[in-house]
């Protein structure tokens, strides 16, 4: 019989019996940045492509969620703090190792950016809002034609914007290809986590996060050309997805100890029901299969593929997050 | 183009970099208001103030560091302190919780009515509390007489206490210590040497080659010194032999461990002695010159042959073989250490004598790396008139039935205050000090009978311990940091003395024992025996005696003398042993005068009942029993505490780690709280262990708010609760308490007795 | 630091002192005890440690800290300046000792090896409280100290040297 007790009482909350400081907030917040990610790639991706037009939704009216759901992921981020008047510190410096330091100042740039974006297609967001029936939100866009009127400044920025569209729209590239891959860098920078200590889970994150994108805009365009398009790409993502997942297994599973029993958790421990059932089922081939329907000529509302991926994609990262916590190496 | 111009862009960045640059400022107050962030005290930052430990019976020396504003920030250990070498152990480092420990007692307290279970007290000043304990005193001496109050007292405090006692004219005293502790091992090596071992017992083991652990769970039990000395015999390469039926702390590190069975180590002493006699592997020197009755042992011991023993005690006879040549290769440099708590089966005075007539034969005693010849330093005490001769003392209730008891048998105390009995010796009144008698004399429902029926109970405490609630009035007294207390002067390798100072001033309003004590005196005429008003006069006047002063100790904390007398026996040196022969008796003449066995004869204990497993206790390295339970720096050690089970046992009663159990024995008695299993092999699959002193459930309320130790009530079993059978050491009055089973209930007992 | 473990008992003096030294609030602690046993009744074997931040020279925790509140001074310890932590828990995921944990002020906190007491010549409170003596700290790049002579005559381990973060307290057996 082998045993390995802690003899002194510590139980600090978080610590034990596993480290479990990060939760829903966390999980949350990856989701929404991966979320923007994609759908910041597309834009810009589109737009320099010159396809502005014929991805109307993409490029000029998705990045004001982005705005959204950068500002909501902030919030919780920083409600997750246990110093939070400190939060000022992250940008007193940039720390080249730290991907949490590329995060912070990332989130800042893609923030910027992904608001001055939409503010720049102040008429077409009108035009899409009014083809939805959302008379309600008019408030905001007349509120914005009246700060273009009345404010110098805002006139000027966003005029300035316009004229270097393409200039920013590489920069926002960039940034959204950072945001969408450095969390997957950052959690796999904890040599403490087997789970998550392999370097496939930056081009996995990237790809849930840019399928969840496309999965937005699928739901939500009113172009049936784009709707069709993006459903396209997002079953390619699925399919590199479900290659990444089987990968990251199969090197778990044969890697030490510490990094079979971290595979352990999807393989028969406290994860496989939801994992295989509930995010690779329900969130990845489900939607997948409707899809490739939809292509063959089933009528499928755009919305059930849709939330089926961005619901799939909240549990992978609450699945990640809660899941990775729990791997440790045995003391 | 825009109309933008410079004026206002720089207003608005302006606007957005003082927000930057309030915000860091802005935080730095919000810190000063908010938070206290306290930096470590730097040594140069420190005030000093010597102290004596009294969380256990060690008492090291050592320093408490005081921060500027006078708070206590850390106790360390005196460097030039024997007993701790400038480290202290755990609950010394700890002991600054119980100065801050906010369940304290904090005013004395009178009961305002007697009910059965509930006990209720209101504040009172000093004043009240004393007149109402001088005046129920002398109502007792009245009716029954002084030798009718009896005192129980323990540690530092009781010292002050006793002087009150012998003083006013009652010597009806006793403490745990000794029924329940160190008489059975006094009195086995005072028969043998004439001499006792005392605190801190006089091993070598800093020098010696082998040491023997029959009854010691060292390092479980931070004898601060001990543990100390042990880790350097480690250091060393030096052999260390354990005997524990379960795999203690000590049986880890050591080179050989016997798991022996529970209640037959009396048979592995004697296969001992066969051995180490019949192989010649004793001291011939030392025995012709110095020993009597070696002939008898010699006789005595050849039927007690290993093989036999292996019968017995389960260890294979190829083992005590090796073992006890082990040792004979050491002599003179071995020990065999018979730890303290030696009341174990009942005949226990007589596993003493063994172990002290082990060490004869080996010629360890007054040899280097075997026992050295302690000294201690005498102060003088302060002249008083003679103490009244009482008509009846602790010696006429210990020494009718326990001849050799050395002090007062406490359990006999208790005995003479139930109502049951008749006789001369009645007690009807309890002073209670620094000791917690529910938890520490068997049993508990003998005490709680004794306590109903008494006329008047005085409990003088620190913490609201269960005995508080049994009390008519309670004093509060003042922790170790804050109050004086005699001069330590325990005997060591070399006479030395220390002091204890206090550090801060009494919290709340509790006094330093002394100054009770005196009051109590002054308010029973007994101004003669107090003739000084603060104590340091009298230490001051003490330490003169000895050429030292108040100013002095304070500056050192602890100082050395010379000695008078060798630390060894020289070789062939004449030595006068204080016996009835001048030798040391291998056989005891003593014991056969009185009509006990001359020399150590193996009785069998029995088994343990059908379905029950035997109870076996211990200590923690960071706890001292019920005493630190809710000193908030060592609670965060260790709260709760393990019942250790064996996996066998575990599977029978279905039992996994961490869950929570009740103990019943065989007379019903169930335990008032769970304790959390620990499945383990360390321990035999017949017994189970548990540390003592835990399950606390004092609580009482005052003026309508209770009171109670809130971090450690209900957190684990008291053992005492289990405890049902006491098998009395006829020789000592000491009370063996290893015979005691219990079995395992996984449901709450108590919830089904509500439901029924 | 080095620690013998065959002469460990256990005790917990290390936390304590640990704890009073370092005004720790209580329910923390910045250094724990872990028991190990091995075998069946009786062939036993049992030793205790006494583990706390490994201060390692590849520090997982200071790489990943976004403000450089975690930080290495000179000497190898590695510390967290409190004011510039944020509470984020980033180091706390990194770190596989489970050395780290958040102060109740918000802050990140662990074991520092007494810096305070280094800085005057001292011991860490741990090292210098032990009765056992069986924890020795000093210069690991001396090679004529006493603790580069102790690890280089003992057999020793440190702990989840797999994690690859190269811990600076070694095991004496």
């Amino acid at each position: 019989m082998e045993e390995k007790l802690l003899v002194t009482a510590r139980e600090i909350h978080g610590l034990y019996p596993h480290v479990h400081i990060w939760g829903f907030p966390i999980a949350t917040y990856l989701f929404l940045g991966g979320l923007a990610a994609g759908i910041l790639l597309f834009a810009t991706i589109y737009y320099i492509k010159g396809k502005e037009d014929e991805m109307p939704f993409t490029v000029k009216i998705a990045p004001l969620f982005t705005f959204i759901f950068i500002m909501i992921g902030l919030l919780l981020l920083v409600y997750d703090l246990h110093h939070k008047l400190y939060v000022w510190q992250l940008f007193t410096t940039f720390r080249i190792e730290s991907p949490m330091s590329w995060g912070a100042w990332t989130l800042v740039g893609v923030s910027i950016f992904s608001l001055l974006w939409p503010l720049s297609y102040i008429d077409d967001i009108e035009e899409y809002l009014h083809e939805r029936g959302w008379k309600r939100l008019d408030w905001i866009t007349k509120f914005i034609r009246t700060l273009e009127h009345k404010c110098k400044i805002f006139r000027f920025i966003v005029l300035f914007f316009r004229k270097h569209r393409k200039k920013f729209a590489y920069i926002l590239l960039f940034l959204s290809i950072i945001l969408g891959i450095y969390t997957g860098i950052l959690l796999s920078a904890f040599n403490a986590h087997p789970l998550w200590n392999n370097s496939i889970l930056g081009p996995l994150f990237l790809t849930s996060g840019v399928s969840t994108g496309s999965a937005f805009v699928m739901w939500l365009s009113n172009n049936k050309k784009e709707r069709t398009r993006m459903s396209v790409i997002d079953m390619a993502l699925i399919a590199t997805e479900l290659f990444f997942i089987i990968h990251m297994i199969m090197g778990m599973q044969a890697g030490p100890e510490a990094f079979q029993q971290a595979a352990h958790l999807f393989l028969g421990g406290e994860f496989t029901v939801i994992f295989w059932v509930f995010f690779v089922g329900f969130g990845l081939v489900l939607p997948f299969i409707l899809e490739a329907m939809e292509l063959k000529g089933f009528h499928i509302p755009p919305a059930l593929p849709a939330i089926l991926v961005l619901i799939g994609g909240f549990l992978f990262r609450m699945i990640m997050v809660y899941a990775g916590q729990m791997s440790e190496y045995p003391l | 183009m825009s109309k933008l111009n410079r004026r206002d862009f720089i207003k608005i960045s302006g606007t957005a970099s003082a927000g930057m640059v309030m915000t860091p400022p802005l935080t730095s107050i919000w810190k000063t208001i908010f938070s206290d962030e306290e930096k470590p005290l730097l040594e140069n930052e420190a005030k000093k103030v010597p102290t004596v430990c009294e969380v256990c019976f060690w008492n090291c020396a050592g320093w408490t560091y005081l921060d500027k504003e006078g708070n206590i920030k850390k106790i360390i250990g005196n460097d030039i302190d024997p007993h701790s070498n400038g480290r202290l152990c755990p609950r010394g480092t700890g002991g600054l919780g119980m100065y801050y420990d906010e369940d304290r007692l904090k005013k004395p307290l009178i009961r305002v009515k007697r009910e059965d279970g509930k006990s209720e007290f209101r504040e009172a000043e000093w004043d009240e509390a004393l007149d109402l304990v001088a005046t129920k005193m002398k109502e007792i001496e009245k009716k029954y007489g002084k030798e009718s109050m009896a005192l129980l007292f323990h540690g530092k405090t009781g010292p002050h206490f006793e002087h009150l006692f012998k003083a006013w004219g009652s010597d009806t005293m006793g403490e745990p210590a000794g029924a329940q502790c160190l008489i059975t091992r006094e009195a086995g090596f005072i028969a043998t040497y004439g001499a006792g071992l005392a605190s801190p017992e006089p091993t070598d083991v800093r020098n010696t080659d082998c040491l023997v652990l029959i009854g010691n769970h060292i390092g479980e039990n931070m004898h601060n010194g001990h543990v100390q000395e042990v880790s350097a015999l480690i250091d060393k390469g030096g052999t260390i032999i354990t005997v524990d039926p379960r795999f203690s702390t000590m049986a880890a590190h050591s080179t050989k461990w016997l798991p022996i069975k529970p209640s037959t180590d009396l048979a592995l002493l004697l296969a001992w002695m066969n051995v180490i006699i019949n192989e010649g592997l004793y001291d011939k020197d030392y025995v012709e010159q110095y020993t009597y009755g070696f002939e008898q042992l010699k006789d005595h011991v050849q039927k007690y042959t290993p093989e036999w023993a292996e019968s017995i005690t389960t260890i294979p006879a190829g083992d005590i073989y090796e073992t006890a040549r082990l040792m004979g290769g050491a002599s003179p440099r071995v020990i065999i250490h018979p730890g303290r708590h030696t009341a174990w089966y009942g005949d226990d005075t007589q596993r003493t004598r063994a172990i002290a007539i082990l060490n004869a034969i080996l010629g360890s005693w007054g040899r280097e790396g075997g026992f050295y010849f302690p000294e201690k330093v005498k102060l003088p005490k302060e002249a008083h008139p003679p103490f009244p001769k009482p008509k009846w003392t602790w010696k006429d209730i210990s020494r009718d039935k326990h001849k050799l008891a050395i002090m007062g048998i406490t359990n006999e105390l208790i005995d003479h205050a139930l109502p049951e009995y008749k006789g001369p010796y009645k007690i009807k009144g309890m002073f209670i000090t620094a000791t917690n008698p529910l938890q520490s004399i068997p049993s508990q429902d003998t005490i709680r009978r004794a306590l109903d029926n008494q006329d008047f109970v005085v409990v003088v405490d620190t913490m609201p311990a269960e005995i508080t609630g049994y009390a008519d009035v309670v004093l509060p007294e003042a922790t170790y940091l804050e109050r004086l207390d005699h001069l330590r002067t325990a005997h060591h390798r070399q006479p030395n003395i220390a002091l204890r100072y206090p550090a801060v001033e009494p919290k709340y309003d509790t006094k330093p024992g002394w100054w009770i004590a005196r009051e109590i005196g002054i308010r029973l005429g007994l101004h003669d025996y107090y003739e000084w008003e603060d104590f340091e006069e009298v230490l001051d006047w003490q330490l003169k005696q000895v050429g030292s002063s108040m100013e002095e100790m304070k500056k050192v904390g602890v100082k050395y003398f010379p000695r008078k007398t060798p630390m060894y026996l020289k070789p062939g040196e004449e030595y006068w042993f204080n016996t009835n022969t001048g030798k040391i008796e291998l056989y005891s003449t003593d014991f056969e005068e009185w009509g006990y066995d001359p020399l150590p004869v193996y009785k069998d204990h029995g088994e343990n009942p059908p379905g029950f497993l035997r109870l076996i206790y211990g200590r923690l390295p960071m706890h001292t029993f019920g005493r630190t339970l809710n000193n908030p720096n060592l609670f965060d050690l260790k709260h709760d505490p393990h019942l250790w089970v064996h996996p066998k046992v575990a599977r029978i009663y279905g039992l996994e780690n961490g869950q929570e159990v009740w103990l019943k024995n065989p007379k019903g008695k169930v335990s008032s709280f769970p304790i959390k299993v620990r499945v383990t092999e360390r321990i035999r699959h017949d017994s189970v262990f548990m540390p003592h002193g835990f399950g606390n459930k004092g609580r009482i309320w005052v003026d309508g708010k209770k009171l109670e130790m809130h971090r450690a009530y209900g957190r684990g079993i008291l053992d005492s609760e289990m405890i049902y059978n006491i098998e009395i050491d006829p020789v000592t009055g000491g009370t063996g308490l290893r015979n005691n089973f219990v079995t395992i209930l996984t449901e709450n007992p108590h919830k089904k007795e509500a439901k029924s | 630091m080095a620690i013998e473990v065959n002469k460990c008992v256990g005790c917990a003096d290390c936390v304590v002192a640990c704890q009073t030294e370092n005004n720790v609030p209580h329910g923390y602690s910045r250094d724990w005890i872990v028991e190990i046993a091995r075998g069946e009744y009786p062939d036993l074997y049992m030793h205790f440690e006494s583990q706390r931040c490994n201060h390692c020279d590849d520090t997982p925790c200071v790489r990943t800290c976004p403000t450089g509140a975690s930080h290495i001074i000179e000497g190898g310890i590695v510390k967290v300046t409190h004011d510039e932590c944020i509470g984020c828990g980033a180091c706390i995921e990194a770190c596989p000792y489970d050395a780290r944990y958040f102060h109740p002020e918000g802050y990140v906190d662990k074991c520092t090896f007494c810096d305070h007491r280094v800085a005057d010549g001292l011991d860490p409170a741990c090292v210098s409280v032990c009765p056992t003596t069986c924890m020795h700290f000093g210069d690991l790049d001396d090679p004529d100290s006493e603790i580069s002579k102790l690890i280089r005559t003992r057999e020793n381990y440190t702990l989840i040297p797999e994690a690859g973060t190269n811990p600076q307290i070694f095991y004496l057996k």
